[in-house]
């Protein structure tokens, strides 16, 4: 494989004192008149980007990570050049185009028809590419009733569309993509990344830098996680997926002290003490994504013995829907007596399909025999979900489309001869 | 050098339709559209030539005076005009710059070819002007070209300048105008070179767009113009231009961290 991106070295500093302040040369004289002997003082110096390494491979498409501030845009600043790095250096052959933004250079009072050879041009397309791919561009973009139209009249998404489509007909070497994908409907989103997902067959290098993580893991084979302007972790998507999104959850996400709940009800025979979240081979699980197995492990201590105890554990959404209320009792589970002392109960469950988001927990002990509670911790735990591509595909599905996915598929072969779409979803298959 | 001259060279479509998209722009939803571009220099001049031709009694090297300032209001509007928009292009285009990469010279430049539309117009405007009074056109009237091109180098030069400044200090922004203010006073447009005593003459020429004015007139009516005017004219726009592109190339990079 031919190397499409070397970053060797990389690093940018910023000093915060010279962006900030200064900017009118009154100040600097000011100061000059001031103290005209005394040496200025030391600006704050932040360093944005530190000894950056990586390559990238020809028809690669790498996924670029990490949170807000970490240095990610300067990176993709840099590589595209529009700054320049303090040290080290970037090669990267062939035409390379890079999409910060969706629609640069456009013109309000300009018509769509205009932007789009401006926005070509500066984007790096020669005119007589934008003169061939101009008809192609106008329908992917949707806009062709207002095409003449100038484009402070267009609404928010059509500016967007014909920006993208735009950015979808560069044919670069080497694409460079900034969170372009975040916005836009649902329709528009899925026409961005099918054209994505034709850059990636088109045997283009991609850098993306996306904080949906289900586009990310469903485009990108390799992914690099930058974090306080170094990389973190560079290889393959799903491990560094895993281990960024660790870090997003603290410990209190994989297990909830429960003793000094304040407002719990019940006699208090048996308190829940402690619950933990745990992936299926028992390991405390900090991340919990949709449609994975998990198992909620609830500690207790006895103060007496109990007789005929059951469990009980209740997912509520955010907003106070039940989504599962479910105890041993229900599941038929007789337990005769439980010795003073400390213990755990597992509720494991095989699917969570629920769909990603915050979900509230309401945990209680009660007697089987009598009406009578020994404990009950309403909305105490929160459990969030967090993103997998749902279905297998990169849309970017939270709880606004419900509250759980179903292991299901969609079947088109009922459209008709010569619709070869396969378009099955798997998400019974994870 | 080269590098940054064949770069320039491969993106001069971007250029194209800079200075495409800066006309567009200059006269959507205006009623009177182009015709401003006469309207600036021809009210100036009338103006003038209330005041200084009919008051004031100020010569004209035996033109007509309306003729006289026009001539020179025709460059230097575009001048004027242009230097401030120059200046200017690189903070008004700052959302391009921290978004995309192209060679950053290309908006100076585009902001200077965009003007000479203006220039087109009101120099049709003059040629009528040079028609109604019926000045017999000379044969070096072909050189005025020469003088535009002056022109437009000095404005890039200068500009490019002011325009790499701006980035950091804001203050040209409002230096710009306060400029080209005086320097409508200290240029020959509402009076002959000859008016002033000769020690002036010799201060007077250092400032480029005196050769300019002076040179572009002598092509127009047959006048006199010294030579020594023109070489100080050129030296300066050479050196301006020179320092300019080079001042501008040694900080183009850090334009997108701080503009």
């Amino acid at each position: 494989m031919t190397v499409s991106i070397i970053v060797e070295d990389l690093s940018k500093r910023y000093e915060l004192g010279a962006l900030q302040h200064e900017t009118q040369l009154r100040d600097q004289l000011a100061r000059f008149l001031r103290a005209p002997f005394r040496r200025r003082a030391p600006k704050e110096i932040i360093w944005a980007l530190r000894d950056v390494s990586f390559t990238v491979e020809e028809g690669e498409v790498v996924g670029i990570i990490g949170r807000n501030g970490a240095g990610k845009s300067t990176l993709l600043k840099i590589l595209s050049k529009i700054t320049y790095p303090t040290s080290g250096r970037v090669r990267a052959r062939g035409r390379v185009a890079s999409l910060l933004e969706v629609g640069t250079g456009f013109h309000e009072e300009l018509t769509g028809r205009e932007n789009i050879f401006l926005n070509g041009s500066i984007l790096g397309m020669k005119k007589r590419e934008v003169d061939a791919k101009l008809d192609a561009i106008i329908a992917f973009a949707g806009v062709e009733r207002f095409i003449d139209t100038p484009i402070k009249r267009y609404s928010s998404g059509m500016r967007l569309r014909l920006g993208f489509a735009v950015a979808a007909h560069l044919e670069p070497d080497v694409l460079i993509v900034d969170e372009v994908l975040a916005v836009g409907d649902a329709g528009f989103q899925k026409k961005c990344i099918s054209a994505m997902e034709d850059l990636r067959g088109g045997g283009r290098t991609v850098l993306f830098v996306s904080h949906n993580m289900a586009a990310i893991e469903n485009l990108c084979s390799r992914t690099i996680w930058i974090a306080n302007g170094s990389v973190r972790l560079d290889g393959p998507t799903h491990s560094v997926i895993e281990a960024y999104m660790a870090t997003f959850s603290t410990a209190g996400n994989a297990a909830s002290e429960l003793s000094a709940v304040d407002g719990r009800r019940g006699g208090g025979e048996i308190r829940y003490t402690r619950v933990e979240f745990l992936s299926s081979d028992g390991q405390l699980q900090t991340v919990t994504r949709a449609g994975k197995a998990i198992v909620v492990r609830l500690h207790y201590r006895a103060n007496e013995p109990i007789e005929r105890p059951s469990f009980g554990l209740k997912i509520c959404t955010e907003l106070g829907t039940v989504v599962s209320d479910s105890s041993t009792w229900l599941h038929g589970l007789d337990i005769p007596l439980i010795p003073a002392g400390e213990g755990y109960v597992e509720l494991e469950i095989d699917f969570l399909n629920l769909l990603p988001g915050r979900y509230q927990l309401s945990l209680w002990i009660n007697s089987c025999v009598q009406s009578h509670l020994y404990d009950g911790l309403e909305n105490s735990v929160h459990l969030d979900v967090e993103e997998t591509p749902i279905y297998g595909s990169s849309r970017r599905i939270d709880n606004r489309y419900g509250v759980v996915f179903f292991p299901q598929r969609w079947r088109l072969a009922g459209i008709g001869s010569g619709a070869a779409i396969d378009a099955d979803s798997t998400a019974d298959a994870r | 050098m080269d590098e940054w001259i064949a770069e320039i060279w491969r993106a001069r479509e971007i250029l194209y339709f800079l200075a495409w998209r800066d006309l567009k722009v200059r006269y959507k939803q205006a009623a009177l559209g182009v015709a401003w571009a006469v309207l600036q220099p021809l009210f100036t001049m009338i103006i003038f030539t209330f005041f200084f031709g009919r008051l004031a009694g100020i010569p004209s090297q035996g033109v007509p005076y309306p003729l006289f300032s026009y001539s020179a209001l025709v460059l230097w509007t575009y001048f004027a005009v242009t230097l401030s928009q120059v200046g200017n292009s690189l903070i008004s285009n700052s959302s391009l710059i921290t978004k995309i990469y192209f060679p950053r010279v290309l908006l100076p430049a585009a902001a200077a070819l965009g003007g000479l539309l203006d220039l087109v117009v009101s120099s049709v405007f003059l040629v009528g002007m040079l028609v109604y009074y019926r000045v017999t056109p000379h044969w070096t009237l072909l050189l005025t070209p020469i003088f535009v091109l002056q022109t437009v180098l000095l404005v890039l030069g200068v500009g490019m300048l002011l325009a790499a400044v701006n980035v950091r200090y804001r203050d040209v922004k409002y230096t710009i105008p306060f400029l080209t203010q005086i320097g409508l006073f200290v240029t020959p447009i509402i009076y002959p070179l000859t008016f002033l005593p000769p020690r002036f003459q010799g201060w007077l020429a250092w400032n480029p767009m005196t050769g300019v004015i002076d040179g572009f007139r002598a092509c127009l009516f047959g006048s006199h113009v010294g030579v020594r005017v023109l070489v100080c004219s050129w030296i300066v726009t050479l050196g301006l231009l020179l320092i300019g592109g080079l001042h501008f190339r040694s900080t183009e990079r850090v334009f997108a961290d701080i503009v």
